[in-house]
């Protein structure tokens, strides 16, 4: 495989072609006629996936920093660079990206029923988008693609979805860019203290870690990349719009919000928060609000979602409550947390965009969202229950699925720095139960007693298709987690040294005598 | 701490002479695979078998099997589901015996692949293969396959038997994996798989509420059990930086001070783990209620292997709980108390179920209490024995459920199969099933020479033994209360034998023909499980006992084999109670030596049976339907069940939903998202007020004007 690889050239281009393939597929799309607009989109992000799938191979396991890195003056005036890499982080986020959007836009095909060419369009673009985040090593660039990324969620919510598409959709538009607004002057700040320091502008991404900051300004950041991000994530308090968002959006939206969208606010806390912000991540009640929330969410969400009459809300809620997961396993800054936050991440995309396309399913099924709607579909859809159960199970968290490993590290990581909060966590195993088995029972055990109940049918070949690469992830990664682990782990290890070394950098630059001498030196820690 | 493992392997082989041959597993791995290869296939005939269901529900009838050519998605389980068991349970044999024959120090640790490893930390997949896993694996595959056969005959007629063979099959594969997994994370996924397994099967015949709500119910406890586990385990990797079994165990008495709170701390969640799986107080309400399950689901599942896990799992980690003496007082008290009050409840109950299930709650209480006074090998002996002789209560209940169930169908007649009530003279009917379930009930009453008398005595002995020692009172009432069990038991089991089998029979003039003993396939698993419950005391005769009428005066061939065979696993653990606490006593709180008690306890026994035998006879019960609800305080508060149920739904269940209702609709919905919302209100009002201005009348816009420019001079004029 990896001398087909070099032969191919394939780290040369890869990077490149994955985030600009999408859009002539786009491009493609709006071109071609209307009727085949879904076979389009769906072979065109197959093909993405196919040739995303070298990288499992082009990645060299053991390297911390980045690969298949290249960068190219952009707009040489303002020192903005098209930069791309990925290291162990991104990487899974890229192939989760890749492999869940055609997923998603098979799972569309017979779901969206109007305007068709403008849809697939705007998944692909949306597919551009968020790898354009996961592959940036430029500030700016980041941020254009963090940016572009609302526009054709706000759209596919806002046109294709339920009732109240346009609460939502607005909702989700404003809460997210106000959000993000603020990283923007956070960025800049960083832009303008890098260019006094280092000499020359740079949104450069490992120029601009180069940077040294108080720890003042360290929080000060801090808190406007955190809000951006924990909105994204979203973390309580401020998840309000993500159950809206989940229920009125179409299933191949909620499917891409819960896979791939919140991702992009964890990834962030790792990326940017951890290695800009050392000191501030470090700083004792910063960790305690950030690990408070969390845990709050787990336990929270897990509550409202027990309750919930609507089965996609229901879900939605469960998203807070995993990710809750990653935010302590993250600021736990153990690499068990860490690396078990990641899990969290792949493990929550896999299973929730699953469960998204199943209940899309029954929705074209029986056109109802309500738990109370469905029952005993067990006895007239077995195969479709047995990916339900698998997936449940799976986003519960039952060891031997993709759900536990991430869940047990990130808790044993977080144990490892703070118990208590690890211990108060792990009452989130009992209420992910108390969520989830209700639900499963009242859909699909249970007496057949509704008449139109009785017809629903089973799964379609087309969606057989969908959810056996979905169920045999969750089982693999379950099973045999260590080749993800093992990819993953110098990157992570490479930011918790440098959240590390930033404490000691700290400590100097916080006693104020030595804070010229690093100011006039300051690629000297590097 | 070499040393006791290396007296043992010399103790073993019984000369100095012997040979030391390494134990070398054979083929371990196939253990696993042949029921996981089960489920695998009887899954795929499920998928295939519900699907053909699913097209004649969809198209509004009821697939019915039909009656002489059944689908090959029927006939294919009969022979893979046992099958399977079969090929476990010869393997686990072949390496039993190879094991017989070799010494080893130390477990034999056999790794399949690396599972979750970062740089701090690592747990590979990985099977442990020493004593008690042996032991272990045997109960579960030998009286596993006994109880897949009885299957066979007993679910036939169920339109979903692939699906429930593929269920069993799935269970046996994670019991194993929880028995022999070599590191806790191993364990914990045979401890949530057995879980899912249980919910899976308990809720088997999910299309009434009922049963579905009960699978929901056990998941759901289980899972207040399994944060236990989690955090002990948390505990253990802060201390130790890993988590298998070996280089922790090796570690612990040097490295956790004896009875420091971390220990203690470690074995308490520990507890709550196996609290939580071996239905203990005051998580036992699930296990009466996942009687729900077919009949030998609760048979292997419910009382012969799973719910021992907990029981297992104190054994497997007994340096811990030694060095831990709270620890061990508080699972002894538990395991006191749980057999008492659980025995209080059994003697109330009209549901054959639902005698068994309490009972077997209360035995399980047993086996906590022999493995938290320190005697593990009696709490494993035990579970061993218990296993034999409750499988065997339970498939003959489900003989006679059967039978029943089988009248009752033919005349249409709407009873309760289940409910003793309705039963009454069956020794006729069913006399294979009969006489079995005498021989189990003498077992598990402690009669002498009956297999459950040596297990069962050797508890309440360790039990007033460990008197001896810090606590002293505390155990004097654990021994007190074992004793006042131990005749309950023996009443509330003649007295389900005597209102099923004997005096009249209640079921009905025209059903009573119908009452049939089941086929071979069902009754010989029972014949061999009352041989062994007869037999499988022998294997550990007490030294004590051994030359005394009650050892057969030395004509048994394995008097303390058992304790010798489990030396190596809990030695250590032994060791350190005996240097910190001191030697077990030689007689009981009251005085008296182990022959007396023991003497003393079988005669206890054969009097209550006599009494009890009369007394219930003399009864006058009438079918359920023309029964009431027993009248008396006593009484109906037993037949209630202490009304516990009812107590944690108004205590904890109903404040858990009425809570997320709250946070739903006044935290969430109403403060969180309202402050979202009024913020976005509060913009529009700003741009509306704002718009006002925007009138496009030109007097307006001066009259505005010339506001601003009043207000502008009177603020510089001041």
């Amino acid at each position: 495989m990896q001398v087909l690889l070099d032969a191919l050239g394939y780290g040369d281009w890869i990077l490149h072609a994955l985030l600009w393939l999408p859009l002539v597929g786009l491009g493609l799309v709006l071109w071609g006629p209307e009727e085949r607009a879904k076979g389009l989109a769906f072979a065109w992000s197959a093909g993405v996936f196919v040739l995303s799938l070298g990288l499992w191979w082009a990645f060299e396991p053991g390297v911390a920093g980045f690969q298949l890195a290249s960068s190219a003056p952009w707009i040489t005036g303002w020192g903005v660079s098209y930069a791309l890499g990925v290291d162990g982080i991104s990487l899974f986020m890229v192939l989760l990206t890749t492999f869940t959007t055609p997923l998603a836009i098979l799972g569309s095909f017979s779901y969206i029923r109007k305007k068709e060419r403008g849809f697939y369009a705007l998944m692909l673009l949306l597919e551009t988008g968020v790898l354009g985040v996961f592959l940036s090593l430029d500030l700016f660039l980041f941020y254009v693609f963090f940016e572009l990324t609302l526009v054709p969620m706000y759209f596919i919510v806002g046109v294709w979805g339920g009732e109240r598409r346009i609460y939502a959709a607005v909702k989700f538009f404003l809460y997210t860019a106000l959000g993000s607004l603020l990283m923007l002057v956070a960025i800049l700040y960083l832009y303008f203290q890098g260019r006094s320091q280092l000499g020359a502008g740079t949104f450069a991404y490992m120029d601009l870690l180069q940077v040294t900051l108080t720890l003042k300004e360290q929080i000060w950041l801090f808190a406007a990349f955190a809000l951006a991000f924990s909105i994204k994530v979203p973390l309580f308090p401020v998840h309000t719009w993500l159950p809206d968002a989940h229920v009125e959006a179409p299933t191949a939206g909620s499917v891409v919000l819960a896979a791939i969208l919140l991702k992009m606010g964890t990834y962030g806390f790792i990326r940017f928060l951890l290695p800009f912000f050392p000191g501030a991540v470090q700083h004792e009640t910063i960790v305690m609000v950030m690990m408070g929330l969390g845990v709050t969410g787990i336990l929270y969400a897990a509550w409202v979602a027990a309750v919930q009459p609507d089965a996609k809300k229901l879900v939605a809620y469960t998203s807070v409550s995993h990710m809750g997961f990653v935010v302590i396993g993250v600021f736990a800054l153990t690499v068990n947390g860490l690396q078990g936050g990641m899990m969290v991440m792949i493990s929550h995309g896999v299973s929730t965009g699953a469960l998204f396309l199943l209940l899309g399913m029954l929705y074209e099924r029986r056109h109802t969202r309500l738990i109370e709607d469905f029952g005993g579909l067990a006895a007239v859809a077995p195969w479709l229950t047995t990916a339900f159960v698998v997936t449940a199970l799976t986003s519960i968290g039952l060891p031997g699925t993709s759900g536990f490993v991430g869940e047990f590290l990130a808790l044993l990581g977080t144990f490892e720095t703070h118990p208590w909060m690890a211990g108060i966590a792990s009452l989130g195993v009992i209420f992910a139960a108390y969520y989830m088995l209700p639900m499963v029972q009242r859909m699909f055990f249970n007496g057949l007693v509704r008449k139109e109940n009785r017809g629903v049918p089973d799964l379609s070949r087309r969606e057989l298709a969908i959810m056996v690469p979905l169920v045999a992830l969750m089982i693999w990664i379950g099973v045999q987690p260590a080749p993800f682990l093992r990819r993953m782990e110098p990157s992570i290890e490479a930011v918790l040294e440098r959240v590390e070394s930033g404490r000691s950098a700290q400590v100097r630059l916080d006693e104020r005598n030595p804070a010229p001498e690093l100011a006039a030196q300051p690629a000297a820690g590097l | 701490m070499n040393p006791p493992f290396a007296i043992l392997a010399i103790v073993q082989e019984g000369s100095e002479t012997a040979v030391e041959i390494a134990f070398e597993p054979f083929l371990p791995g196939l253990i696993l695979l042949f029921p996981l290869l089960g489920f695998l296939v009887n899954g795929a005939l499920a998928l295939v078998s519900g699907k053909r269901a699913a097209d004649v529900a969809r198209a509004g009838g009821e697939w019915t099997l039909p009656e002489n050519d059944r689908p090959s998605t029927h006939i294919l389980p009969s022979l893979v589901g046992p099958g399977v068991l079969f090929a476990a349970f010869a393997i686990v044999a072949a390496n039993f015996l190879r094991m017989q024959g070799a010494g080893f120090e130390s477990p034999v640790v056999v790794t399949y692949w690396s599972w979750i490893v970062t740089s701090t930390f690592e747990a590979a997949a990985s099977l442990q293969l020493d004593q008690l896993s042996m032991v272990m694996m045997l109960v579960v595959t030998g009286v596993g396959f006994l109880i897949h056969v009885f299957s066979v005959g007993y679910m036939k007629d169920d339109p979903s038997y692939p699906r429930y063979f593929a269920y069993l099959n799935l269970f046996v594969f994670f019991m194993l994996v929880l028995v022999s997994g070599a590191s806790f994370p191993i364990m914990f996924v045979g401890w949530e798989g057995v879980g899912l397994c249980s919910y899976l099967l308990i809720g088997f015949w999910f299309k009434d509420r009922e049963n579905a709500d009960a699978g929901k119910k056990a998941f759901i406890v289980n899972r207040i059990g399994d944060v236990g586990f989690l955090i002990a385990m948390f505990l253990l990797y802060n201390k130790f930086h890993t988590l298998d079994f070996g280089p922790v165990f090796a570690s612990a008495p040097d490295t956790l001070i004896y009875g420091g709170s971390l220990v203690t701390a470690v074995t308490l969640f520990l507890l709550l783990g196996a609290v939580g799986k071996s239905a203990q107080i005051p998580l036992y309400v699930w296990l009466p209620d996942a009687m729900a399950g077919p009949t030998p689901v609760s048979a292997l599942i419910h009382a012969a292997t799973m719910v021992t896990a907990g029981v297992y799992m104190v054994t497997r980690t007994s340096v811990l709980f030694a060095l831990a003496p709270v620890g061990g007082l508080v699972v002894a008290g538990i395991g006191a108390l749980t057999a008492l009050f659980a025995a209080t409840i059994a003697l109330a109950q009209y549901d054959i179920k639902k005698v068994l299930a309490y009972s077997t709650v209360s035995q399980l209480g047993y086996m906590f209490l022999g493995v938290g006074v320190g005697a593990y090998t009696a709490g494993v002996f035990h579970l061993m024995t218990h296993a034999f002789f409750k499988a065997l209560l339970f498939l003959g209940s489900g003989a006679v459920i059967y039978s029943i169930h089988h009248a009752l169908h033919h005349t249409h007649k709407d009873w309760d199969a289940q409910d003793m009530r309705n039963m009454g003279g069956l020794r006729k009917h069913l006399p294979v099933t009969c006489v079995t379930m005498w021989v189990a009930t003498l077992a598990i009453a402690g009669i002498w020479p009956f297999a459950g008398f040596f297990s069962k005595d050797e508890i309440i002995w360790y039990a007033g033994a460990a008197a001896e020692g810090p606590h002293t009172a505390w155990y004097v009432l654990f021994w007190a209360m074992s004793l006042v069990t131990a005749m309950m038991t023996a009443f509330y089991m003649t007295r389900m034998m005597i209102m099923t089998f004997h005096g009249e029979n209640r079921t009905g003039e025209a059903e009573r023909k119908h009452l049939h003993e089941p086929p071979p396939t069902m009754t010989v698993p029972l014949i061999v499980l009352a041989v062994l419950s007869l037999l499988g005391g022998w294997i550990n005769v007490p030294e004590a006992l051994k030359q005394s009428w009650i050892g057969m005066f030395g004509a048994l061939p394995m008097s303390e084999w058992l304790h010798h065979w489990l030396e190596p696993v809990v030695g250590m653990a032994v060791e350190i109670r005996a240097d910190h606490v001191g030697e077990f006593a030689k007689s009981a709180p009251l005085g008296g030596g182990e022959v007396v008690w023991a003497g003393l306890s079988t005669l206890m026994a054969i009097a209550v049976v006599v009494a009890s035998v009369a007394f219930v006879r003399k009864w006058v019960i009438l079918p359920a339907t023309e029964s009431a609800e027993p009248a008396g305080g006593v009484r109906r508060l037993l037949y209630r069940k202490w009304c516990v149920d009812e107590l944690y739904d108004r205590v904890v269940v109903r404040p858990i939903v009425a809570g997320s209702r709250f946070l739903w609709k006044v935290v969430d919905a109403g403060i969180v998202d309202g402050l979202v919302n009024v913020t976005g209100s509060l913009s529009r009002a700003f741009g509306f007020v704002g718009s006002m201005f925007q009138t496009g009348a030109v007097n307006t816009y001066a009259f505005i004007l010339t506001a601003g420019v009043v207000l502008i001079l009177w603020a510089v004029a001041l």
